[in-house]
């Protein structure tokens, strides 16, 4: 279930970046999601500030993750939610199972949440002869063409709209042939009729959280098509999948990071919809389901905590790390061959995955630093990637020529002596191979550069050589 | 005052001619240059590679090497960012050592920033008929804050007409191994940097890192792009008319 394809990252590159198709989607959701976020910042003198106080927010919920989450429980249970603990993906799985049973569900209504993908909810519950609808329209779409979300807030951020048409055309039963879908208001127009039907159809209604708040026992979810309020309000039970660090002490504090959360990710001030939810309805209430389920999921994470990893648990999953990441813009969410992509991907994933599995995704960063750059929550993500490879180095997973090229450089290296005896035999062996011209086209080993760029020549004598050979002062 | 240039290892194998630059420059702003014979790399192949006791042993021998000087300025923006920036987070928790890498991090800087920030010169003696843009890497900008100084001190180069290179603070793809151990990630990369670059118009393309200017020189020259590519320290040093980063000697 959910396999990591991960290992594949240079083969899954290799083919993403020669998809021209990939690349205008691409070109076009970086350019508009940088853009905005741009633009938003720019008219927030403050966000700076703001961004020491989410990050001092979540430090603090860090330190004392179990207290918050205690009080969490206690308080949405007085308010008649029921809150359950899943030490891993299967244990979240079988609780889901176990509360659409007891209703029995056919069908449930999803919201968008990661914390599904995380772990294999979908195909668990068609295994189980449910069927999970989504509800978000990138969901939506991508769960009619059997994909994985290519990005964690836009998950179809890989497809252009000429896609979508064609997906809609092949999938949807009742559609015209002859209507217009050249519009994005008209493919909305079109998923949201197919939509509207599905949400009355089902008893379950499965919803991620982007906060949960400790003192009122509610989570919280922001969306902006409405999608997340008809999906939890309308069918009997709705379920609320998080994991531990989405606690936050109180709502003040929600109010601060979705300050933070909705201009990192899309540039809005505020997502059009917060949802609060706190308990099923009470008598009085018009609407809203009879159950409210939460389960807490933790897969891994306490794990983190104490360790050179805790600060990534600070995510608030904004995007904005794969929005401004030129690996990520090069080729596409589905390289990454696991649930989290760009540059909070490749600090997560070998974490639920393995370091053996998803090695690649630490190491394919040239550490341009620009994923920190933007983090709202100052997550140190280029470090985070170093200490992966650390892992991999120390545990041996680095081998091969890999491993004693490099032992063999360092050994060079600590003998300055040696090294500049040997220099001098690499520059003068490419400076004759160049013969007059200034660069190489080819070389015998290095065609991993060679493939895609000329090798420029040494000019021809090392600077050492040259300084030393006219009395340049050396100490 | 005292100053020991770190040349780098890619500029004492492949272009020594920047080192030559930088050496002038300095000379120039009233700074005595050694050039310490000790010197290899900073280490970061190792430290980026996640081998931590290489890393750690250049790191030491680096301090040791450079530790009597009233600063240590790079041609680099990367290698200076690793003296400056990592070598703590590699020895920070070294009682031994924590102190010398401190101190050696607070003395050292990467080449223009050092020339504007802490000589301050305001103006270079060179002349360079062209039209140039400037692309930003990465270590140096966002490590080192190194955007304003190369550009202020360009904008006083006779002839010279500045044109701002659009996605300048993005990264072209070099990334130390990245770009051999993820060829064709970075050669997408380098592909949009040379399309940026070639959208300006602009005659020559300069930077402030060798390893980022290997890269947009070989991609340029590979699409047969005839733009000049040259490290910033040789066209404020007033040697602009020598043969180009890949051209012909």
């Amino acid at each position: 279930m959910n396999e990591a394809t991960a290992l594949d990252f240079n083969k899954n590159a290799r083919s993403a970046v020669k998809d021209e198709t990939l690349r205008a989607a691409l070109q076009r959701g970086g350019a508009h999601f940088q853009g905005n976020r741009r633009a938003a910042i720019d008219t927030l003198p403050e966000f700076d500030r703001l961004r020491d106080e989410g990050r001092a927010i979540k430090d603090e919920v860090l330190e004392n993750l179990d207290h918050y989450l205690e009080i969490f429980e206690t308080n949405a249970q007085a308010a008649g939610g029921s809150v359950h603990w899943a030490r891993d993906a299967a244990e979240a799985r079988n609780i889901v199972l176990d509360i659409c049973r007891s209703v029995d569900a056919r069908t449930v209504n999803k919201g968008k949440t990661m914390i599904a993908e995380e772990i294999g909810l979908n195909e668990f519950l068609e295994e189980n002869d449910i069927r999970p609808v989504e509800t978000d329209l990138g969901e939506y779409i991508i769960q009619l063409r059997h994909e994985r979300p290519s990005h964690i807030i836009a998950p179809a951020v890989h497809l252009t709209k000429g896609q979508v048409e064609q997906t809609f055309r092949k999938e949807h039963d009742d559609l015209d042939p002859n209507r217009s879908l050249e519009e994005p208001i008209e493919l909305v127009a079109e998923a949201r009729q197919v939509l509207r039907q599905k949400y009355f159809e089902a008893e379950v209604g499965i919803t991620g959280a982007n906060f949960l708040i400790a003192e009122t026992g509610s989570s919280v979810i922001v969306t902006n098509e409405g999608n997340g309020d008809l999906s939890q309000i309308l069918p009997r039970v709705h379920i609320v999948l998080a994991s531990l660090e989405k606690v936050v002490p109180t709502l003040e504090d929600a109010s601060t990071l979705m300050r933070l959360l909705a201009r990192s990710a899309t540039g809005q001030e505020m997502s059009v919809y917060t949802t609060v939810s706190t308990g099923p309805r009470r008598a009085a209430d018009l609407d809203g389901p009879e159950q409210y389920h939460v389960i807490l999921l933790d897969n891994g994470r306490s794990g983190m905590l104490g360790t050179e990893f805790q600060d990534m648990l600070r995510c608030i999953r904004c995007g904005a790390c794969m929005n401004h990441c030129p690996v990520y813009q090069s080729v596409g969410g589905h390289t990454y061959g696991w649930v989290y992509v760009g540059p909070m991907g490749a600090v997560l994933t070998p974490q639920f995955v393995g370091v053996d599995t998803a090695n690649h995704l630490p190491n394919a960063s040239s550490f341009c630093g620009r994923c920190e750059e933007v983090c709202p929550m100052r997550i140190p993500l280029p470090k985070m990637m170093r200490h992966w490879r650390e892992q991999a180095f120390e545990g041996g997973q680095v081998t091969g020529i890999q491993r004693r090229a490099l032992k063999l450089w360092a050994y060079v290296a600590q003998r300055p002596r040696l090294y500049h005896r040997l220099a001098r035999l690499p520059v003068g062996v490419l400076r004759r191979l160049a013969g007059r011209r200034g660069r190489l086209r080819s070389l015998p080993m290095g065609t991993a550069w060679t493939a895609h760029r000329d090798f420029p020549a040494p000019q021809g004598k090392t600077f050492q050589e040259q300084w030393a050979a006219q009395g340049g002062r050396t100490a | 005052m005292q100053v020991a240039l770190f040349v780098t290892c890619l500029v004492d194998l492949f272009r020594p001619s920047v080192g030559f630059a930088a050496v002038k420059l300095l000379e120039n702003a009233g700074c005595e240059v050694t050039v310490p014979a000790a010197q290899t790399c900073c280490g970061q192949p190792a430290y980026n590679s996640g081998d931590r006791a290489d890393a750690r042993a250049i790191a030491k021998q680096v301090i040791a090497t450079f530790e009597g000087y009233d600063h240590v300025v790079a041609p680099s923006g990367s290698c200076a960012g690793m003296l400056r920036k990592h070598y703590q987070a590699l020895l920070g928790s070294d009682p031994a050592w924590a102190d010398r890498a401190a101190a050696l991090a607070s003395r050292s800087h990467e080449l223009t920033s050092f020339l504007t920030d802490v000589c301050g010169v305001d103006q270079v003696d060179a002349a360079y008929a062209g039209t140039i843009t400037y692309h930003d890497s990465c270590s140096g900008l966002r490590e080192l804050d190194v955007q304003k100084q190369p550009r202020a001190l360009l904008a006083t180069v006779r002839d010279a007409h500045l044109r701002e290179l659009p996605g300048a603070n993005v990264c072209c793809g070099f990334g130390g191994t990245f770009c051999v151990k993820y060829p064709d990630v970075s050669n997408r990369m380098a592909e949009d940097k040379a399309a940026d670059i070639v959208g300006t118009g602009a005659d020559t393309v300069l930077a402030g890192d060798l390893g980022c200017l290997m890269q947009i020189a070989g991609k340029l020259q590979r699409q047969g792009v005839n733009i000049k590519v040259r490290h910033v320290a040789e066209v404020l040093a007033d040697q602009g008319a020598d043969p180009a980063i890949g051209e012909a000697q």
